[in-house]
């Protein structure tokens, strides 16, 4: 406040006239601001980019309908992987949406005031942004170590610990913005609680919630840490056995981005670009169904 | 008025339930499901950590105090220690806050300040973009197009000019010059981080009441001055809160850093030298681990929860009340 005193009365000494240094460091501070915007579109395109250069050639048929082939070998698709992703995050949105969604309700409904809905909001928020791998462990911990086997129900429930906290947070936030006099008339009506809630609230703040779900979709489809220790990976056809190992995309880019073999590599490069472009459109959708204030 | 609302709501006032009494059993089902989910995220973290202690207990009780200050890992000999992944770990996460804070508080003030009113929704949305890409993804672009292209245009020129040097020497002189290191790391996780903390940072300044920026250039201020003196005092707090939230994420990131860090157990000095972080170490080492080496995998895995969680406790204080909206 000190400062904009003495500003205004050096403007008022020399109206019209903007003193060199004031000039210097604003031209300074819009070049800068500028400059760090465009770096940032400028990674997102070189990446784009990259993607599709490297990967728009795996793009054959075949790429949908093999499975992997064998280290060193040629042809084979990633048919297997692809399946198995789509698997692993249904099992795992599956098991998230119902969790997350009721648990949300909870906050924003039941335990507005409450010390315990205050405590779990606070869990839910640093879950949210919890490493990935510490999830990984304890799903080991939990699951692979005494089933003995790597397993697509262990890599399912992984990837619904990390959705759950996306879902329960803009579940939360919707529900939040329904206002109240609609809940009133419901219960005017002398419709019971969850009768209000999930015909009334709900339906108000569904759209919402559906962006939740889509948000928590994009966000565990490229998780690959946790899936290292707990689905692990298949490179033979899908055999829908979810009690073994089950090939998904994220683990087999990894694998083959980093191996020695040619025909892998581009099969890694193909996957991505897949992986990638789905998971855009997919935030792409959600941000344009929510409103952009609620977004995050 | 909130407090009626809500005990109608609730169903506090009996009347309003009594009449439709063959649904209570069903009202209070609900009720006890949406609790019974809201108790399970306390318990994931709860298991989360326990799971990770237990597993971790026999390194520590292996090494003891030891564990924290060794450098040593060691396979064959049952050796394990975890500084050169916690120094790893820090220091990766450091250097992309050093690099990356800036950059995402420009990227902040340009979007509220500077942008034109039609470009900054796209823009907006592109950076944000940037927070979907999967961190394999990251991990590939800086393993194989940024890595090479640092290593020959910037690593190689810079280790030729400061060798013999002394403390500039050692810190910049890459023995391997191959792009990959504790740098690079540090670069990527930047990238990751900036859309999170841009983001953030933009909604708080987004919150400031527009009548105080008006006050401010209605007194012949410049765009900087009302950055410095108007717009940074009143939500310090919480860009503390979001920068905290990046370093969170930097901390605890695998895939990217697993990619570029080159995952080597040597402690040096220079930044350009390959180095592991936590992280990267358990990604890379854990399905093949066994008997003590997977104990003291988990028990990283102990010292990356502490680190990191304190760090997004603090963050999510500091950053709570405005993000409560």
């Amino acid at each position: 406040m000190v400062s904009s005193s003495t500003i205004a009365a050096t403007a008022q000494r020399r109206p019209g006239r903007v003193r060199q240094g004031r000039r210097v460091a604003d031209r300074t501070l819009r070049i800068a601001c500028t400059g760090a915007t465009v770096v940032g579109a400028l990674v997102l395109g070189s990446i784009l980019v990259m993607l599709i250069v490297q990967g728009v050639r795996g793009f054959t048929p075949a790429l949908f309908t093999n499975p992997t082939p064998g280290p060193g070998s040629e042809g084979g698709g990633i048919a297997n992987a692809i399946l198995g992703s789509v698997v692993l995050t249904g099992i795992g949105i599956l098991i998230a949406t119902p969790v997350g969604v009721m648990a949300g309700t909870f906050l924003a409904e039941y335990g507005r005031g409450s010390k315990l809905a205050a405590l779990i909001r606070f869990l839910n928020d640093v879950l949210l942004s919890a490493p990935s791998i510490l999830i990984g462990l304890f799903v080991y911990t939990l699951m692979v170590r005494p089933m003995g086997t790597y397993s697509g129900w262990a890599g399912g429930v992984a990837l619904a610990i990390i959705a759950v906290p996306v879902i329960v947070r803009t579940t939360e936030d919707m529900l939040r913005l329904v206002p109240g006099t609609l809940r009133e008339a419901g219960a005017a009506l002398g419709a019971p609680p969850s009768t209000v809630i999930m015909s009334v609230t709900w339906r108000a703040a569904s759209a919402g919630i559906v962006t939740g779900i889509i948000l928590a979709l994009a966000r565990i489809a490229g998780e690959t840490a946790p899936l290292l220790f707990t689905a692990l990976n298949n490179n033979s056809w899908f055999s829908a056995n979810l009690m073994g190992g089950v090939a998904n995309l994220p683990v087999m880019i990894y694998q083959f981005a980093l191996s020695p073999y040619p025909n892998w590599q581009g099969l890694a490069w193909a996957g991505a670009l897949l992986i990638t472009a789905t998971i855009l459109a997919l935030s792409i959708i959600a941000r344009l169904v929510i409103k952009p204030q609620i977004s995050r | 008025m909130p407090a009626l609302t809500e005990s109608i709501a609730l169903g506090r006032t009996r009347s309003a339930t009594a009449r439709k009494a063959p649904s209570r059993s069903l009202d209070t089902l609900f009720r006890t499901c949406s609790y019974g989910a809201a108790l399970l995220v306390l318990l994931v973290l709860a298991g989360i950590l326990g799971s990770i202690l237990y597993g971790g207990w026999p390194a520590f009780r292996e090494f003891g105090f030891g564990f924290l200050t060794s450098s040593a890992w060691n396979v064959g000999t049952e050796q394990y220690g975890a500084l050169v992944a916690v120094i790893g770990t820090v220091a990766s996460a450091f250097l992309a806050l050093l690099i990356g804070v800036p950059v995402s508080l420009g990227i902040a003030v340009y979007l509220t300040q500077l942008c034109p009113g039609w470009a900054r929704k796209p823009v907006a949305m592109t950076i944000e973009l940037l927070a979907a890409v999967p961190s394999i993804i990251y991990g590939m672009w800086g393993l194989f197009v940024f890595a090479p292209l640092f290593a020959r245009y910037i690593q190689i020129p810079v280790s030729n000019l400061v060798e013999g040097m002394p403390i500039v020497g050692t810190l910049f002189y890459a023995r391997v010059p191959s792009g990959v290191g504790v740098f690079t790391a540090g670069i990527i996780l930047a990238i990751m981080i900036v859309p999170f903390i841009a983001s953030i940072a933009r909604d708080m300044l987004d919150q400031i009441p527009t009548v105080l920026r008006e006050s401010a250039y209605g007194i012949g201020c410049t765009t900087w001055e009302v950055v410095r003196h108007v717009l940074v005092p009143q939500a310090a707090v919480s860009i503390i809160g979001a920068i905290m939230l990046g370093l969170g994420r930097a901390l605890g990131e695998t895939m990217a850093v697993t990619f570029v860090v080159g995952n080597a157990n040597r402690l040096s000095a220079s930044i350009f030298d390959p180095s592991s972080t936590i992280a990267s170490r358990i990604a890379n080492e854990f399905n093949e681990a066994d008997g003590l080496q997977l104990n003291a995998l988990m028990a990283l895995g102990c010292i990356l929860f502490v680190i990191t969680f304190v760090v997004l406790i603090i963050a999510r204080l500091l950053t709570r009340r405005v993000q409560a909206a």
